[in-house]
């Protein structure tokens, strides 16, 4: 393999996302796992950039460590004090959880092996274009407009639920 | 390989201001590879030399230029921690800082110096590494944002064409270091400080977003340096004038920029008289002074940012003159909104957290929503940026303001005095 510095900014991307994406699964601590999927997430927005998917990577950052992981973490905080728990595992779900990834790992693998040829997208020296346009394009004016109608609906019933649900009872005495 | 050439290249900083060297990053690049390629490999024996990463000195000089500006940066916090002091004590009739140096002014610098020596306090029972690490995130994060913003037409470190967008991403990521700090201090204040920045920072990023839209809509494009080139023609082309929802989208962004960052009347996840200091109560010597410095940083970057988006950004007053234009005029935009947020600070009393959520959920975002549909019927009518379109969108936001006037003086001149209890 020929070392140049995009091979060894993507490795460094890739070893970032699959090494703390291993403590995220392995560590015990909950907050500690929180942190290094932040890593993770950021790793695999790296690599969203490295596809030339800029519009991708900065939505990666905002929707997953912006909100969903400090959600996570708040809801962490409010409810637990311990942090170091062990998970007891059945092993019927040790049985399922190793046979979905196990069919994942095909799925993989499968993809990997039917790819005829790895294109590096950047080796030709043609810049795609900015990916922003098209995907306001495809979503708000071409086929993907009606899935992104349904899911706005869900996420406004998401929202009246969970006003519903956190509002104060307000007692008629 | 050429096209991560290009890429480097386009991070342009040419700084071809008159008082400037002429700098830029592809010449440094160039000369980097020529350095290596003439005085470091004829040196090294041929085994290594064959394979030596030439590509390597580019990110060397990317690293260089990274440290020149991290190096160069806190010496605005440090102007400005002297600014915020002598401004709060000409508004409390006081002179502030007098005696380290004329004026004052080298007091930071003291205090600076004061913050190196001063004990570096890690809480035994608190969480070590995430301790430590915390002042780095956030501190990383805050500078991060400079990145994009355009100081002029030549001084940008990259002009993303997903410029806003990765602003917003990234100043996002602040509130992790916020809760990291505050978690791992194993201490009540902290935990409380952090937990009410967190959900502080998630509710106001709504209606910082819904303001930026009402931009990106009228601007079509997420690129700083378009959004500044679209509002080239004087002052009635600045985006704040452009329509009358633009104008309620400045207030929208500024007030919630300021809820970002934490300061008075937004500054519970600091609020002294309640927690201490928040997040970073357990924090002392050189880590506590980088959280102070990324906090002064932040309130220059959101101060930068909202000049950018509505106020011109480093384009001047008139067209072809460079009255308040380039990095002068910039700069002197950017300073006067972060000394409206000092003098905020010094006049208001901080909000309770129920009026602090009720000012977001219940006013800022039903307004913002407000002022993107009303953005789109605008961009409808007036599809072009002319003469009448302006005139019109100014005729309305001079009438709205004296409505506005009236109207409040109105309800509280209705308003019972308070009386002494």
């Amino acid at each position: 393999m020929e070392f140049t510095l995009t091979n060894f900014i993507f490795y460094g991307f890739a070893l970032m996302t699959i090494a703390s994406a291993l403590v995220v699964v392995t560590v015990r601590n909950i907050v500690h796992a929180a942190f290094s999927l932040m890593v993770t997430l950021f790793g695999v927005a790296g690599l969203y950039v490295f596809l030339q998917a800029d519009f991708l990577a900065a939505t990666q950052v905002i929707v997953y460590v912006g909100g969903i992981l400090v959600l996570i973490l708040f809801g962490v905080m409010m409810t637990s004090g311990r942090l170091e728990m062990r998970i007891h595992i059945e092993r019927g779900q040790l049985l399922l959880g190793g046979l979905i990834s196990l069919m994942l790992l095909m799925l993989l693998l499968t993809v990997i092996a039917n790819t005829p040829a790895w294109k590096n997208l950047t080796d030709d020296g043609t810049e795609l274009p900015p990916t922003t346009e098209r995907i306001g394009e495809l979503i708000l004016n071409g086929p993907f407009l009606l899935p992104f109608e349904v899911v706005s609906v869900l996420l406004l019933v998401a929202l009246i639920g969970a006003a519903l649900i956190s509002r104060k009872e307000v007692r008629d005495e | 390989m050429s096209d991560f050439r290009a890429m480097l290249a386009s991070p342009h900083f040419n700084v071809s201001e008159s008082f400037f060297p002429n700098i830029n990053l592809q010449d440094g690049l160039n000369w980097a590879e020529e350095f290596i390629q003439n005085v470091v490999l004829p040196r090294l024996p041929e085994a290594v030399a064959s394979h030596f990463p030439v590509e390597l000195g580019t990110v060397l000089v990317m690293f260089a230029c990274a440290g020149i500006f991290v190096g160069v940066f806190p010496l605005l916090p440090l102007v400005l921690v002297l600014a915020e002091r002598k401004v709060s004590a000409r508004f409390q009739n006081r002179t502030g800082p007098m005696r380290v140096g004329p004026w004052g002014v080298l007091q930071t610098l003291a205090d600076g110096v004061k913050l190196l020596f001063k004990e570096d306090y890690i809480p035994p029972q608190g969480d070590r590494f995430l301790f430590l690490l915390a002042p780095y995130v956030i501190f990383a994060c805050s500078f991060a944002v400079f990145a994009a913003i355009p100081f002029s037409q030549s001084i940008l470190v990259s002009d993303f064409n997903i410029g806003i967008f990765y602003i917003m991403a990234i100043s996002s990521v602040i509130v992790m270091g916020v809760i990291m700090a505050g978690w791992s201090s194993n201490s009540k204040w902290s935990l409380l400080g952090s937990l009410r920045s967190a959900a502080q920072i998630v509710s106001y990023e709504i209606p910082l977003g819904l303001s930026i839209l009402t931009i990106v809509m009228l601007v079509e494009s997420l690129s700083m340096s378009e959004i500044v080139a679209s509002q080239s023609n004087g002052i009635f082309s600045w985006l704040i004038f452009r329509t009358p929802f633009t104008f309620i989208a400045f207030f929208i962004f500024f007030i919630s920029s300021i809820a970002e960052v934490n300061r008075t009347p937004f500054d519970l996840p600091e609020a002294e008289s309640e927690i201490v200091a928040g997040f970073h109560t357990e924090y002392s010597g050189m880590r506590f002074a980088l959280f102070f410095i990324a906090e002064y940083a932040n309130m220059f970057a959101v101060s930068a940012i909202a000049v950018t988006l509505f106020l011109g950004g480093w384009e001047g007053v008139l067209p072809g003159y460079d009255i308040l234009g380039g990095f002068p005029g910039f700069v002197i935009k950017s300073l006067g909104l972060v000394f409206l947020m000092m003098w905020l600070r010094w006049t208001l009393p901080r909000l309770r957290v129920d009026q602090l959520m009720n000012l977001c959920w219940k006013y800022f975002i039903p307004i913002a929503f407000f002022n993107i549909l009303g953005t789109g019927i605008w961009g409808l009518i007036f599809p072009e940026d002319t003469l009448i379109s302006t005139s019109i969108s100014c005729a309305i936001i001079y009438i709205g303001l004296i409505a506005a006037y009236k109207v409040a003086g109105r309800t509280l001149a209705q308003r019972p005095a308070p009386q002494p209890s």
